[in-house]
Parts: structure tokens; C-alpha cells; sequence
């Protein structure tokens, strides 16, 4: 177990550099946006007088090392700088947007794996029947439907025409109120108060973009798992435990899926990563208070913090979330231990 | 802001009568007439001061309904029936009455004797000069706006006595009147602020950044930055008539098809500023309101620095081409105003006004054929992304157009980040669209940003000297002087021969209303819940 500690603590001294170089070049990038952010928020009728004000009142006037610096000691004090589009710290901003985004993301996830594995495994199994067809159809139209036409055709379906949906205005009505912040998702913290009428309430408004998220990411892991369980099925170990006489469910599950789940986990990250930045048109048309369109915003208005702190954000995330897949690696398959690497 | 959860359901409960729940307080909210109106916006708040800097327009609401200013402005009924305010009657706000000294230099307000602010302390005139000294000081928009209307200093502004309060104008104007019932001169509890202040933030901008302390007619309940604004009403208020929806909730929904599907099934009562297309589409579903936006004209602007738009006959040749009526459809879904096929003789001072040009390509090609460029030439138009989606169509047609007479066109696309700086400040755009709109609503003023040299919004670095003293005399002259009509009337002339900008059309405000009524157009561009009611 010490051996284990100490490969955590390694791969996390592994991440400093890594953080280090995020800050530098998402400092430097933001910069090497086109605009100016003086400009910008100086508003249509400015004048010179008034940008100039605007320019030192946010310290756009000073060298760039000078800002570097600047901002380095704010980090160093937790301070990820204020928002200028929306307002607010950055911090209050991220915490309060990054939950909304990971909890509509993980939901979905979870959703989509409930079906996406299922189904990868059938279609494995019964290789060319009616539930590999439907594999395939289910695949080939959640990839090829982008999200945010799913998303406008459910809410058509599911809200305006036959009023099933709540209205599709974020993640709460607005009859309720949000619960008592613990983790910022409101499904747990509705459970932590003990508000079953808010919890209900949440998870209403977050089925229709979790089953649009769902939709769309179920095509990477239903074929991942189907393609992982085709080679593992086809291999020595599971003809050896066929021929050992082992019953069908321990072949199939304990040592083909098991096998098989690898490579499926690496796509899970995969996915996870790339839908929690990249679900701003479920967030657009749910009016989801979300991570993405913050971002996009940010960047369209050259809000330097804001644009920092998101990369940096998601920078942690991806660190830690990598950090958790090489984890769960080691347990799905305990030859891969990091005492070996 | 810090309204917890127990005190906000508290609230919702007594809103509702004995409901027990907040669902059945919404059902019966929705049986005794408009108690709580909901609206969806595509627009985020990002402040609730409007002094501070970087403050965006959708957050200038918060000073319509929680602050009040000395006056307003009244309503009048357009002649399409919709209702708008009314930019000639200004009427109390805080101010009980005011005198204007002969000369027009100083202007005496009294205050109104039983306005408080929502912490119960009385509104008083060292409040009203705290306030406009913080707005012609903290700088950026605010105090250019405020340049507008004559006021500079703070010396111009004196509390005589706790009901009294004396601005004194460098140079009388017409502007300057008008100019206090704007959003920016909005009056602010002077004591908290200064309770608030620091030393590094003399004017409480962190504080009123995130708190309200006005007398305005609604007070912010919540502030969900990204999601949701809640206002109450006031029941003090002594600014106007007390306003029938005792709370308004503001929904912060970009996407347009989803508003659209909110307002058709009545969900919220107002998606405002929804696009030309959903209005065209919805009228007849639910109410839909197109209001063109006083003082606002798209155009196509030729700068003058790009040598073929110096010859006179090269502009009238592209005036004439221009397909306005496929633009008015394709770009703006017939909403708003044309600004074509005006009578040659101006007999008025309207504006915005059709200019005298149609669409004509025999005369556009005449034009042409006369001047030094018959060949015609290659020019690029460019558009900015963040206003696509009328400029996208539009420059496609005019591309289509101008091609038939051998002008060929590239469009160049410039991000909205960039698009106010190459095409206002370095005005280095040789063909490009341009849709400036000025708040105060006369000529002069518009022609003061668009058309006198070297402003802002002269993005075609149009350069008349006769514009430009025209202006300069008309600007601050009352508009019942016998001079100023003739003035106004040889501007037109000018710019209507001079073609810098060829009008296309005048832009619509689009609000769809479902379960209410009494909605109003206003220059700012946001909606004022104040004047509006049930059904």
C-alpha cells in the first residue's frame, strides 16, 4: 500500500510542471487574442478619455511581465482575478458553473453507460442479430444528430408538444429554489436537506439535456465495448475457461468484460473530458448555467481571467481525471500496477 | 441579495395567499390576474450598477426598475397602434416640479417630500448630487453619456437644501433635459454607499456592483448571476403609479428556439428581444410587438478614403443598387422601417427618413457608366460576426447585386471583439454595414456621432464642413426655435446628395407578450415591468 502512496504522491509531483506550463501559456494565449478588452467593455460610445480610464481600472495599462506577475501572486492567494463579462470572481463563477456542468455531464455518462455497455456486450455476444443492428442504428444516429438539434427535437417533442417536460429553463424552476449549497449538485443537496420535492424538481429539469448528452455520447462507448468484447471473446483465455467447462455467465463477465472494460474506461475519460468543454449548445438550449458557454463567452469578449480560470480548471480536472482512470486500471487489471511502471 | 431560502418561500407564500406550496402559490398567482410575470432574455446581466465599468446594456434594467432619476419620460401611442414612451413629455420622477432659469443655464428641482429610499431613509438632494458627481466621475460610459446632456464637473451640481437641488450648464441645451430621464443619472442612497466605500473605491462600485440602494419602483430579490434576476415591488414607491406585478422574474434563456417554445406555451409572459425571423413567425400565436427603434438605421457605409466611393457617381450608382427590399425581407423579415423610395422634396424634420433612392439598376449602371470608375472595380465589405445575423444576408444580397453592375465584392467577416476598433476607431473599413442608434431622440444628435468628422460613428470618415456647422448650431438649439428646422432640413439635403451612408432600414425591437399587457418601447432597449399589467 506505501508502494501505492508513493506512486500517487510521484504522479502528482508529476502534475506540477504540467500546471506551471498551463498557466504560462494560457497567460500568454489570452493575450494573443485579437481584441482588446479595454475597448470591449469601455462600450459602444466610449471615447479615448474613457477607454484609457477603462484600461487602468483593469490594469491593462502595465507591462506584461508586470501582469504575469500580477496574477501569479493572486493565484498563489486563490485568487483567480474577476470576470468582467459576468461580473463576478471567477472562483464564485466556476463554482458555481462547474457543478452544473458536472453534474449534467456524469449524469449523462451515467445514463449512457447504462444503455451504451448493455448494449456493446449483446452486440458482441449475438454478433449480427437484431440487437447488433440495433447497436449499430442507435450509434450511427446519436453521432451523426448534433447535440444541439436532439436537444431542440426533445424539447419540441417532449415539452411543447406534449407538455411531459418542465420548461426547459435551466436547472431549476423557478417556482424553487435552489437547496442549501453543499456540492453544488442540486440532486445530492436536495438529498442532504431532505427536500424530496426539489430533488424531483431537478431531476425533471435534468432528464431532457442528460438524455441529448446521453444520446450523443453513447456511440463512442457502445462501439468501444462492442469492439473490446469481439477481442476479448475471441481469445485464448476465454477459450481456454470455455474449455475448463467454466459456466457461460464467469466467462463472459469475469473474464470477458473484465478484459474488455480497459479500453472502454480509456474512452470514458476520453468522453468525459471532451463533452464537460465541449456541451455548450445543450447548455444554449436548455439554458444551462454550464462551464462551456461560460468559456465561449469569455473568449468572444477577451475576458482574460475568465479565460484563464477556465483553462486552468479544466486543466486540474484532466489531471485528476487521468489520475483516477490510471487508478481504476490497476484495479480492473491488477498486472497493471505502478510499481511495475 | 442574501435572501435565504425560508424568507424567499415566506414571501412566495404571502404572494399567493395561504399556499402551502410553491406550486400551488403558482397556480393561484396565475388565477387572481398578473401577480408575477416572467420573462425570457437572451441577454445577460452582469451587474447591478450601471457606473461601473464594463457593466453590459441588458444590466442598465436594474437601474430602470431599482433606482429612479429626477424625471422620466411619459407614453404615447405610435401610429401602428403599439405604445412607446414618449421622448417630448418628460414628466416627475423624484422631482416634484423644476424651474429653468431664463438664460437656460440652471435648472431648480424640487424633490418630491415623501420619497424614501427602500431602507426608509428620505430621498434627499445631497443624494441626487452624490449620485451625479459618481456618474460624470467614475469614467468610461456613464460619463460620456452624461458629456451628453452638458454635465462635466461636479461643481455643476449643488444640494441647496435637503429638497432643492440646483445643476448649473456651461452652454444651455435641448439634450440636457432629456438627458437626466436616461438610465445613467439614476439617484443612489448616498449614506449607504458612502458606509460601503474605501478608500481605493471612493464610489462604492464593489458594493453597488452587487446590492441595490435606490428608490426605484422594484427592489432585486435575487441575483443569479448567468440565471436570474428576481425584482419585488416596492410599495413605497412615490416615482409614479404603483405597478401592478408585484414581482417580475427575469430567465436568462439564449437559445431562441427554446424561448420561442416558452413564450408559445405561455410559460413566461414576455421573451424579449427575440429575433426578427420568431417575430414574423409568432404573430398571430401569441402578442408580438415591433417597434422600430427610434433614432436607429442600418446602413451600408462607404468610406471615403477608398478612392473609387470619392467619385459622387459611384456612391448614386450603389445607392441604386442596392436590393432594399430583398434586404428589408431576408435580413430583417419585413420587421422594422424602410428606408427607401422617400419623396425627393423634404418637407419635414423626420428621422430616421426614406432617402429618394429604389432600386434601379438602369440608373445604377448610368451612374456608373458616368463616372471615372465605368469599369467597375473590386472592393471588400466587411461585416462583424457578433451582428451576423442581419449583416450576413444583407451582404450576400448586396455582393449579388453590386455584381451585376461589375462591382465585385469580398466579404470579410471581423470578430465582435475586434469589429469596434477597425471600423470606429481606425475607420479603416472601405465598404462595410453599420447600425448605430442614438438615445436622445433628435437629428442633431444623430448626426453629431455619424456624420460630423472624426466622431465615432462616422466609420465612413465623412468630412462636409457644412454637416459639421450645421450640427454644431442645431445640436443644443431647442426645436421650436424658427432656426432649427431649416438647419436640420439643409443637413438632410446634404448627406442625402453625399450618400456617405445609404440607409437600408430602420431595426425593430421584437418583444412576443402571452398573459399581459401594457408593454412599451423605450429607447434603452430593455423592458420597463413598471407600466405593465395582466390581461
Amino acid at each position: 500500500m506505501t508502494g501505492r502512496t508513493r506512486a500517487i504522491g510521484m504522479r502528482l509531483a508529476q502534475t506540477v510542471p504540467v500546471i506551471i506550463g498551463v498557466i504560462v501559456i494560457s497567460f500568454i494565449l489570452t493575450r494573443a487574442l485579437p481584441g482588446d478588452p479595454a475597448v470591449y467593455f469601455a462600450g459602444a460610445m466610449a471615447d479615448e478619455q474613457s477607454i484609457q480610464q477603462v484600461r487602468e481600472a483593469l490594469g491593462l495599462d502595465k507591462p506584461l511581465v508586470t501582469q504575469f506577475f500580477l496574477y501569479v501572486g493572486d493565484l498563489a492567494q486563490g485568487d483567480l482575478g474577476r470576470s468582467i463579462s459576468t461580473g463576478q470572481p471567477v472562483l464564485t463563477d466556476l463554482a458555481m458553473r462547474l457543478p452544473a456542468s458536472l453534474e449534467l455531464t456524469l449524469s449523462a455518462l451515467v445514463l449512457s453507460c447504462l444503455i451504451a455497455i448493455p448494449l456493446g456486450v449483446l452486440a458482441a455476444v449475438r454478433q449480427g442479430s437484431w440487437v447488433d443492428h440495433l447497436c449499430r442504428l442507435l450509434v450511427t444516429a446519436g453521432v451523426s444528430l448534433p447535440t444541439f438539434f436532439t436537444g431542440i427535437m426533445l424539447v419540441y417533442i417532449f415539452y411543447y408538444l406534449l407538455g411531459w417536460a418542465p420548461s426547459p429553463l435551466g436547472r431549476l424552476d423557478f417556482i424553487y429554489l435552489e437547496p442549501p449549497r453543499v456540492t453544488g449538485f442540486f440532486l445530492i443537496d436536495s438529498l442532504l436537506a431532505g427536500d424530496p420535492e426539489t430533488f424531483a424538481a431537478a431531476l425533471r429539469q435534468l432528464a431532457l439535456p442528460a438524455i441529448t448528452l446521453a444520446l450523443f455520447t453513447l456511440a463512442p462507448i457502445a462501439r468501444m465495448t462492442r469492439a473490446a468484447m469481439l477481442q476479448a471473446l475471441s481469445s485464448d483465455y476465454i477459450r481456454t475457461a470455455r474449455a475448463a467447462g467454466l459456466s457461460r455467465s464467469k466467462v463472459l463477465f469475469g473474464y470477458g468484460l473484465r478484459n474488455a472494460l480497459l479500453p472502454v474506461v480509456t474512452t470514458l475519460g476520453m468522453v468525459f473530458s471532451f463533452v464537460l468543454g465541449a456541451n455548450v449548445l445543450v447548455e444554449k438550449v436548455f439554458a444551462w448555467p454550464g462551464i462551456g458557454s461560460y468559456a465561449v463567452e469569455a473568449l468572444v469578449a477577451s475576458d482574460y481571467a475568465a479565460v484563464q480560470g477556465f483553462v486552468l480548471a479544466m486543466a486540474f480536472l484532466f489531471v485528476t481525471l487521468n489520475l483516477i482512470i490510471d487508478l481504476s486500471y490497476a484495479l480492473i487489471d491488477p498486472r497493471i500496477g505502478f510499481d511495475t511502471k | 441579495m442574501t435572501t435565504n431560502r425560508r424568507d424567499f418561500l415566506k414571501l412566495t407564500a404571502a404572494a399567493g395567499g395561504a399556499a402551502m406550496t410553491p406550486f400551488a402559490w403558482a397556480t393561484q398567482a396565475a388565477a387572481q390576474g398578473l401577480d408575477t410575470m416572467v420573462v425570457a432574455s437572451g441577454q445577460t446581466i452582469n451587474s447591478l450598477d450601471l457606473h461601473r465599468t464594463g457593466t453590459n446594456r441588458a444590466s442598465y434594467q436594474v437601474a430602470i426598475n431599482c433606482y429612479d432619476r429626477l424625471v422620466g419620460f411619459g407614453s404615447r401611442q405610435l401610429p401602428t397602434g403599439e405604445m412607446s414612451y414618449d421622448y417630448d413629455t418628460i414628466v416627475p420622477e423624484l422631482a416634484e416640479s423644476w424651474v429653468i432659469s431664463d438664460d437656460g443655464l440652471v435648472f431648480t428641482f424640487t424633490l418630491k417630500p415623501g420619497a424614501t429610499f427602500t431602507d426608509g431613509s428620505p430621498v434627499t438632494a445631497a443624494d441626487v448630487k452624490w449620485s451625479f458627481d459618481r456618474a460624470v466621475s467614475v469614467g468610461g460610459f456613464p460619463s460620456t453619456q452624461m458629456r451628453a446632456g452638458g454635465f462635466f464637473r461636479p461643481d455643476q451640481f449643488e444640494a441647496v437644501d435637503d429638497r432643492t437641488f440646483v445643476l448649473r450648464l456651461d452652454y444651455p441645451s435641448k439634450l440636457s433635459l432629456p438627458n437626466l430621464a436616461v438610465p445613467v443619472p439614476f439617484i443612489i442612497n448616498s449614506a449607504v454607499a458612502k458606509a460601503n466605500a474605501t478608500e481605493a473605491d471612493p464610489w462604492a462600485t464593489e458594493y453597488l456592483h452587487t446590492n441595490t440602494a435606490g428608490s426605484g419602483a422594484y427592489t432585486v430579490t435575487r441575483w443569479d448571476q448567468g440565471q436570474q434576476i428576481v425584482y419585488d415591488r416596492n410599495d413605497a414607491w412615490v416615482g409614479g403609479p404603483l405597478p401592478e406585478i408585484r414581482r417580475v422574474i427575469m430567465r436568462e434563456v439564449p437559445n431562441n428556439s427554446t424561448r420561442r417554445a416558452l413564450i408559445e406555451r405561455g410559460d413566461v409572459q414576455v421573451s424579449f428581444d427575440i429575433p426578427d425571423r420568431d417575430a414574423s413567425e409568432l404573430v398571430g400565436t401569441v402578442d408580438v410587438f415591433s417597434t422600430p427603434i427610434e433614432n436607429c438605421i442600418h446602413c451600408a457605409c462607404l468610406n471615403t478614403r477608398f478612392e473609387p466611393f470619392q467619385d459622387p457617381e459611384v456612391r448614386k450608382a450603389i445607392a441604386y443598387a442596392m436590393p432594399y427590399e430583398a434586404i428589408f425581407q431576408s435580413a430583417a423579415y419585413g420587421r422594422g422601417a424602410p428606408m427607401w423610395g422617400g419623396g425627393t422634396e423634404i418637407t419635414d424634420t423626420a428621422w430616421p427618413r426614406p432617402f429618394p433612392y429604389v432600386t434601379d439598376m438602369e440608373k445604377a449602371r448610368a451612374h456608373l457608366a458616368a463616372s471615372s470608375f465605368s469599369a467597375g472595380f473590386p472592393v471588400q465589405m466587411s461585416i462583424s460576426l457578433d451582428l451576423a445575423s442581419w449583416m450576413e444576408p444583407t451582404a450576400l444580397l448586396i455582393q449579388e447585386s453590386l455584381g451585376r453592375i461589375g462591382i465585385t465584392t469580398t466579404i470579410e467577416r471581423i470578430p465582435g471583439a475586434n469589429w469596434r476598433t477597425v471600423a470606429l476607431v481606425e475607420k479603416s473599413l472601405d465598404f462595410h454595414l453599420e447600425n448605430f442608434g442614438g438615445w436622445l431622440n433628435t437629428p442633431d444628435y444623430y448626426f453629431f456621432w455619424a456624420y460630423q468628422k472624426d466622431r465615432l460613428f462616422n466609420s465612413s470618415n465623412y468630412d462636409n464642413e457644412e454637416v459639421h456647422e450645421l450640427t454644431e448650431r442645431s445640436l443644443h438649439m431647442s426645436m421650436d426655435d424658427p432656426e432649427w428646422a431649416p438647419l436640420v432640413k439643409r443637413m438632410f439635403e446634404i448627406v442625402i446628395e453625399d450618400l456617405p451612408r445609404i440607409p437600408l432600414y430602420q431595426p425593430a425591437l421584437n418583444v412576443a407578450v402571452n398573459g399581459a399587457s401594457g408593454y412599451e418601447f423605450w429607447f434603452h432597449r430593455q423592458l420597463d415591468p413598471r407600466r405593465m399589467k395582466g390581461v
